[in-house]
């Protein structure tokens, strides 16, 4: 079996060095060696099912090691894709699924040093909660109230969950300001629209007023720029000018020859919609472009999160981030996901938003919503700026999400 | 090596899909009938339940028995990102293992589905299980991982924001993979060995929920991939095409089926193939009474039975004449499945119509389990085993 393993993966340079570390704390009975062999090939498992054979090996070996290898289970998903870590997630499960049915114990101790240690994969933090919780029901209570803040979304909403059973509670009894100082604790560290919606309602039923676009990082103000033609679904995959540069005051040919030119847009929708067909009126066949210019305080991660059911992509910078052909198949908030750095000062964002040529009674919208957030998804710092057209011209205004 | 042998002989006999068993979508060979007797035709939440199983997230997807063991899948938390696969015992619902994924593809869908829509598969010694996400696991009966796919990684096109519900089949070692979608469209032949691809043919690019159908054409076996645009047989061991027929309204989300030489192409109207010596299919006939909709038909002895907007019909297989129609109500998202000279209709509501079959239909009982109801019943050995939104039921006659 080492044989075999060393064969096909004969060097170990995937192993970070805090594996090893927990190599070297492993118990007698544990093969370090067959562990951290095993692990590399999990994580070694490829496109297209390249590698499954021998990570299937693999899984039977780690999970053959029994309890003791819960920790190198999940250090090991510090460095996974989403693809090892699915391997990983499961041998852990069977571990401890077998474990618990031979009435053996869990590591719980080193399960909660890795919760408690927030540098770790969000996802093997959650993992080993879950593991702890099948063990120790009181984990939730000591756990959770610590967490409102916490860099795993997972945990994040099951702290903002118990956070509200709190606030309810509070509720319940009659103390409205004991339950209003609760709610805005839960809101601070949510970030799933169905959690805000709950508090936002809690809120507003108390006389608190809650700017939800604000909260989210929501883009509210626009230049829009549209008919250019998408006929046949094909101006998706065409890069119209304002792909090679945004010039505020351009005047374009667009769809039909028709000069066009940017206008500017802002929305007052809690979950920062611009509705196109009330901005530009009804069209079909059409590509709509929108433009806003963001400052950041300082260079940051981010992840620019979208919600449209038309054919849409995305440019910072310059850059094209997301692409998604696709049309009239539903909308949701963080329905499109990609990740950026937004640069200190001035950043271009860019939305492409296709309008197709269904007739039906349900595809005829034409919308799109994007907002500015962490990993996590809590809203970044950034400003807008308007920015001057030949249309509407304003200057100087600004305005914070 | 007497003993040797006979236990292996009891070792395959136990591990594999055999009479009795409901390995995949619509059971045996995606018939949609069942071979079993002795079911309860009334029952109830506590009525003639043998057991029930609270299930851990949302589903549509089916229940599979084979070996024993009864698989099932379902979807939890905010925005069904944890994907599991449920092991039971099918006679005593101990639950035997539970295995959790994290969802790789976007789960967005229609409030109706679930990333748990498609129903898995099992040969009797594994489970094959796929979600809308694109992820694709398989599970020895005991629950060890033999191999894990993350399709939308391979393929970031495959998915839609409606949600994927064709389910996975299996032609003898290869598992038989639709995934027909406006962005990216195909059809998958995987080892079942490996998860690596044996094959990958496109199909035409729409939204489509249609389980393929595996028959025999000719001596090689065929699969049958429907879309609203045409029906076309592949090869299963190498994805050629044996044949294909180009129509237009043709069902996307219910199941072709086959009786005698005819095919059966749910459709607005649905079509009735034959397929001559030269391999080209001809219309048999068509019929405006059998008019697609969630629901597959099937066929027992000679008549198609298939769900209309309010009811039952029933049509001859030979001709597409009407026999009778028989009205249920509203509601259905489940394929109807025949056991003992019955039809068990679910409606959405929670309720299961059980009609006696015969020249007149004779509703029997209407079981209600007062739940949300959207998966085809199995029906496996002596038991009905009903997933709703929350439970897995075991109903069984009480000996």
């Amino acid at each position: 079996m080492v044989e075999e393993v060393e064969r096909e993966f004969p060097d170990m340079r995937r192993l970070i060095s805090g594996q090893w570390l927990v190599l070297l704390l492993l118990p007698a009975s544990v093969s370090a060696q067959t562990s951290a062999e095993a692990l590399a090939r999990l994580q070694a498992v490829g496109r297209e099912g390249a590698g499954n054979e021998a990570a299937a090996h693999a899984w039977k070996a780690i999970v053959r090691q029994g309890p003791a290898v819960l920790p190198l289970i999940l250090q090991a998903m510090n460095d996974a894709d989403a693809i090892a870590a699915n391997w990983l997630r499961t041998a852990g499960d069977a571990i401890v699924e077998r474990t618990l049915a031979a009435g053996k114990p869990l590591p719980a101790e080193a399960l909660e040093q890795f919760i408690r240690q927030r540098q770790h994969s969000g996802a093997a933090r959650r993992l080993a909660y879950e593991w702890l919780c099948r063990i120790d029901a009181k984990a939730p209570d000591r756990l959770l109230p610590g967490m409102l803040q916490d860099p795993s979304p997972e945990l994040r909403r099951d702290a903002v969950a118990a956070a509200l059973r709190q606030a309810r509670g509070r509720l319940d009894q009659g103390h409205k300001e004991a339950a209003r100082a609760a709610y805005r604790r839960a809101l601070a560290g949510a970030c799933d629209k169905d959690q805000v919606d709950l508090i936002v309602k809690a809120l507003e039923q108390l006389g608190d007023k809650v700017d939800v676009a604000a909260h989210f990082g929501f883009v509210r103000q626009w230049l829009i720029v549209a008919p250019f033609d998408n006929h046949n679904d094909a101006g998706f995959n065409s890069a119209y000018p304002p792909e090679k540069g945004v010039d505020p005051k351009a005047v374009y040919k667009g769809k039909d020859g028709k000069e066009i030119r940017w206008v500017a847009v802002t929305t007052d929708d809690p979950y920062g919609v611009v509705n196109l067909n009330k901005e530009l009126g009804k069209q079909k066949g059409v590509v709509a472009y929108a433009y806003a210019a963001i400052e950041s305080p300082k260079e940051q991660p981010i992840q620019v999160r979208a919600g449209s059911m038309n054919g849409i992509k995305i440019f910072l910078n310059g850059q094209e981030l997301y692409h998604r052909d696709e049309y009239h198949h539903g909308m949701e908030v963080d329905q499109h996901i990609a990740s950026a750095t937004l640069k200190a000062g001035r950043n271009e964002l860019l939305v492409k938003v296709c309008q197709n040529e269904q007739t039906e009674d349900w595809a005829q919208e034409w919308k799109f919503q994007v907002r500015l957030c962490d990993a996590v998804g809590a809203a970044v710092p950034f400003t807008q700026r308007l920015v001057q057209t030949n249309n509407l011209p304003k200057r100087g205004k600004e305005a914070k999400p | 090596m007497t003993r040797l042998l006979l236990s292996a002989l009891l070792l395959l006999t136990v591990h594999s899909a055999r009479a009795g068993d409901w390995p995949q979508f619509r059971g045996p060979g995606g018939t949609g009938i069942a071979d079993a007797k002795g079911l309860p035709v009334q029952w109830s939440v506590t009525e003639n339940v043998r057991w029930c199983a609270e299930l851990p997230g949302r589903g549509v997807s089916s229940p599979v028995v084979a070996g024993g063991r009864a698989y099932v899948t379902a979807a939890s938390t905010y925005r069904e990102r944890r994907l599991h696969v449920l092991c039971f015992d099918a006679v005593s619902g101990e639950k035997m293992w539970e295995r959790q994924l994290a969802a790789t593809g976007p789960t967005l869908c229609h409030p109706k589905t679930s990333m748990a829509a498609p129903t898995p598969v099992t040969d009797g010694r594994h489970v094959y299980a796929l979600f809308a996400t694109g992820d694709l696991a398989a599970f020895t009966r005991d629950g060890d991982l033999l191999w894990y796919r993350a399709l939308q990684r391979d393929y970031p096109d495959i998915t839609n924001q409606v949600g994927m519900a064709a389910s996975p089949v299996l032609a003898g070692d290869t598992l038989l993979l639709p995934l027909e979608n406006a962005g990216d469209s195909f059809a998958l032949g995987v080892d079942v060995k490996t998860g690596r691809n044996r094959w990958k043919t496109p199909r035409r690019r729409d939204i489509n929920w249609v389980t393929p159908f595996v028959t025999r054409f000719r001596g090689k076996t065929a699969a049958l991939f429907q879309t609203a645009g045409d029906i076309t047989a592949y090869d299963t061991d190498t994805g050629e095409i044996l044949w294909s027929y180009k129509g237009n309204h043709l069902g996307s989300i219910p199941s072709p089926t086959f009786v005698e030489d005819l095919v059966i192409v749910p459709g607005t109207p649905s079509v009735a193939l034959r397929v001559g010596a030269d391999g080209n299919p001809q219309v048999a006939w068509k019929s405006h009474k059998l008019k697609a909709a969630y629901a597959s038909p099937v066929v027992y002895q000679g008549r198609i039975y298939a769900l209309t907007d309010i009811g039952v019909a029933c049509l001859d297989a030979a001709t597409g004449q009407e026999i009778w129609r028989e009205r249920l109500g509203t509601g259905f998202s489940a394929s109807p499945v025949i056991a003992d000279g019955k039809l068990y209709v679910a409606k959405e509501g929670g309720a299961t119509s059980v009609i006696q079959l015969g020249d007149k239909p004779k509703i029997l009982a209407n079981n209600d389990l007062k739940e949300t109801l959207l998966a085809t019943p199995a029906i496996a050995n002596d038991a009905i085993y009903l997933r709703t939104e929350k439970h897995l039921y075991c109903i069984a006659a009480k000996k």
